[in-house]
């Protein structure tokens, strides 16, 4: 055995893949975590669940045709939202500075641990559409798995721009979960996942337009109710497309800057 | 392997104040050279490391490693190296085996190799039994193990070690080092580590590397450095201060004797040839009336080449946290310009007291030669 640095001539996708399958592998050997996530989700279900069906069920044929695909964006949200917080572990303890030193492409280190968030995020939401059929949620197929993936871009952005803010505050945890608290919860309220915001104030359906949520929550209602073709739709992957891309440039630039 | 030309990073301080951690460094370390960079907290040896292993871009000079230049092509230096930091390389939520797999595959091995050589490097290291563990489970010395066998997976030609025993016990630090040592031996792997331990830079190092404020301000073998920055160390004890003062003149008045200072009662000085001064100091002092308690004289030690050089012993300022911002990377704070190196501290008690003057009179030093006290 002696000291041979072995040729290294991997392409950006080849980086990528070992960086997510590294992300993923934790996930993998302890699918409790999963489980653990859907907690929260599932006690909305069925504590907020029967108020909605018993009560509005704003323009669907069915409440849980509704109430559902809001959940499901809320699994996005809260599921990927605060995953900067193990790259802010990372950062502190020294086995990102050791990624840092390999030959992987930086901008590998971002995306890899980015789309790693799609294939937890849609294992969960496939668990909990599962667990609302026998309830009555008839999910239409082809709208399903495009609702799917357009649950999977929407946490691949969000997910980005959580790593974004880690990096930006690495040295104070602090400040990440005071960003993420104060952030999270205006967007979930203002995006009509829970409750209707049909009835309500002028200046909250304002509001609502601006937030992407609002739009990939209306996407996802038409996409498992099976209107694929709607605006709505259109309206849902622009917006987390563009939160995806945002997150990427910001995450990146942030990721350069600490690096310097 | 490594060669460096004026080598300078410059950070910038949170109140806008430029702090240079590194400030002009050439250095160069041949092929299969085992080198420690050996500094106080604070002295800008992490800072020198991270620009090598490319974490950080220099702010000035170049530096070249495996025969690329760090800041234009960092990706080839990256291939060629290992790197292993003061931190935990090994994700919090891994297992141990799957880091040392991935890290191979990083570098181009392909899944059967790197899961071999994953195997072997785990049973090397006696974490055979822990490779499915998760890291966050594993104890500072297991970790440390792990993060060795990381930086040792693709074999690299050059293996950067900053500050690698920090934090273990005596035990677990002679583990660690057999282990370094015997890879290094097997791959012909050239090692560059820092630490603040002495002992560890004597024993483990073909050369040192001795780095004060940004600055190397000696480098040599062990026995180059003590040979032309020490000689033997003298102490000798009296019955009482006044006597000592007497003392101290006489021995300041030997051939081969040099900074000689009293602190209280005792009287220390450095020699070319302890072993020869010593009896003559003695003799002289019998010869004079002055009573000798006890009397001492060892070979130089690492510190006190430090002393010599800095006016300062590295055993405490090693210890001071204050000046340690830059060591993991991030603008420094602390460190104050400095021109040249001084002799004595001038803030400690008495106005001939030097730094090294701490705690009486030398006893059982390793290495060192031992004279019994004689009474006139």
């Amino acid at each position: 055995m002696s000291a041979v640095s072995p040729p290294r001539r991997r392409g950006l996708a080849g980086d990528v893949l070992i960086v997510t399958t590294r992300e993923l592998r934790p996930v993998a050997a302890d699918p409790f975590s999963l489980v653990v996530g859907l907690i929260q989700p599932l006690f909305f279900l069925l504590l907020f669940g029967p108020l909605v069906v018993s009560g509005t069920t704003p323009g669907t044929a069915h409440p849980w045709a509704w109430f559902v695909p809001g959940i499901l964006v809320m699994i996005s949200l809260f599921g990927t939202a605060g995953t900067g917080s193990n790259l802010q572990y990372d950062l502190q303890d020294g086995s990102h500075e050791r990624l840092l030193v390999t030959p992987l492409a930086r901008s590998s280190l971002f995306v890899g641990r980015a789309l790693k968030e799609f294939v937890p995020l849609v294992v969960q939401a496939v668990v909990v559409v599962l667990v609302m059929v026998p309830f009555g949620f008839r999910p239409h197929a082809g709208g399903g798995v495009l609702g799917l993936l357009l649950l999977g871009v929407l946490g691949v952005g969000i997910g980005s721009l959580s790593y974004a803010l880690a990096i930006a505050v690495r040295e104070q945890d602090w400040m990440f979960w005071t960003v993420h608290q104060t952030v999270l919860f205006p967007l979930m309220i203002l995006s009509g996942m829970l409750l209707p915001l049909d009835e309500g104030p002028a200046w909250m359906r304002v509001l609502a337009r601006f937030n992407p949520l609002t739009h990939v929550v209306e996407a996802e209602r038409d996409l498992f109710a099976g209107r694929i073709t709607t605006p709505e739709v259109g309206y849902g992957f622009l917006a987390a497309g563009t939160t995806a891309v945002l997150g990427f440039l910001l995450g990146l630039r942030a990721l350069r800057a600490a690096t310097h | 392997m490594i060669s460096t030309s004026h080598l300078s990073r410059t950070f910038r301080a949170p109140g806008g104040e430029e702090v240079r951690a590194v400030r002009g460094i050439d250095l160069s370390v041949a092929r299969e050279e085992t080198v420690a960079v050996l500094g106080p907290n604070g002295a800008g040896k992490s800072t020198l490391m991270r620009m090598l292993s490319t974490l950080l871009p220099p702010t000035g000079g170049t530096a070249r490693v495996a025969g690329f230049d760090v800041r234009t092509q960092a990706p080839q230096v990256r291939e060629r190296i290992g790197y292993v930091g003061q931190g935990h390389g090994a994700g919090h939520a891994q297992r141990a085996v799957d880091e040392v797999v991935t890290q191979g595959r990083i570098h181009g091995l392909d899944r059967a190799a790197a899961r071999a050589r994953a195997a072997e490097l785990l049973a090397a290291l006696g974490l055979e039994r822990l490779a499915r563990r998760r890291t966050q489970a594993m104890s500072g010395g297991q970790r440390r193990r792990l993060d060795l066998a990381i930086g040792l997976v693709h074999l690299p030609e050059l293996l950067f070690l900053d500050e690698p025993t920090t934090g273990l016990d005596p035990q677990n630090r002679d583990n660690l080092w057999e282990h370094i040592i015997g890879m290094r031996r097997r791959g012909g792997t050239t090692v560059v580590f820092s630490t603040h331990y002495l002992e560890e830079a004597d024993r483990r190092a073909d050369r040192i590397v001795v780095v004060d404020h940004g600055r190397v301000i000696a480098d040599g073998t062990p026995a180059q450095l003590k040979q032309r920055h020490a000689g033997d160390r003298l102490t000798l004890e009296t019955a009482d201060p006044a006597s000592a003062e007497r003392l101290r003149g006489l021995v300041a008045a030997m051939d081969g004797v040099g900074t000689v200072t009293r602190r209280g009662a005792v009287v220390t000085g450095r020699a070319a040839d302890g072993r020869a001064a010593l009896p003559s100091a003695i003799v002289a002092a019998r010869d004079q009336g002055i009573t000798v308690v006890a009397a001492d004289t060892r070979l130089p030690t690492l510190d006190d080449v430090f002393l010599e050089l800095t006016g300062r012993s590295l055993r405490d300022v090693g210890e001071d946290p204050a000046t340690g911002a830059e060591e993991r990377g991030g603008p420094v704070t602390g460190v104050k310009d400095r021109e040249g190196p001084t002799t004595c501290a001038e803030d400690r008690e008495g106005p001939t007291t030097c730094a090294e003057d701490r705690g009486g009179p030398a006893t059982g030093v390793e290495g060192g030669d031992r004279v019994p006290g004689q009474a006139a």
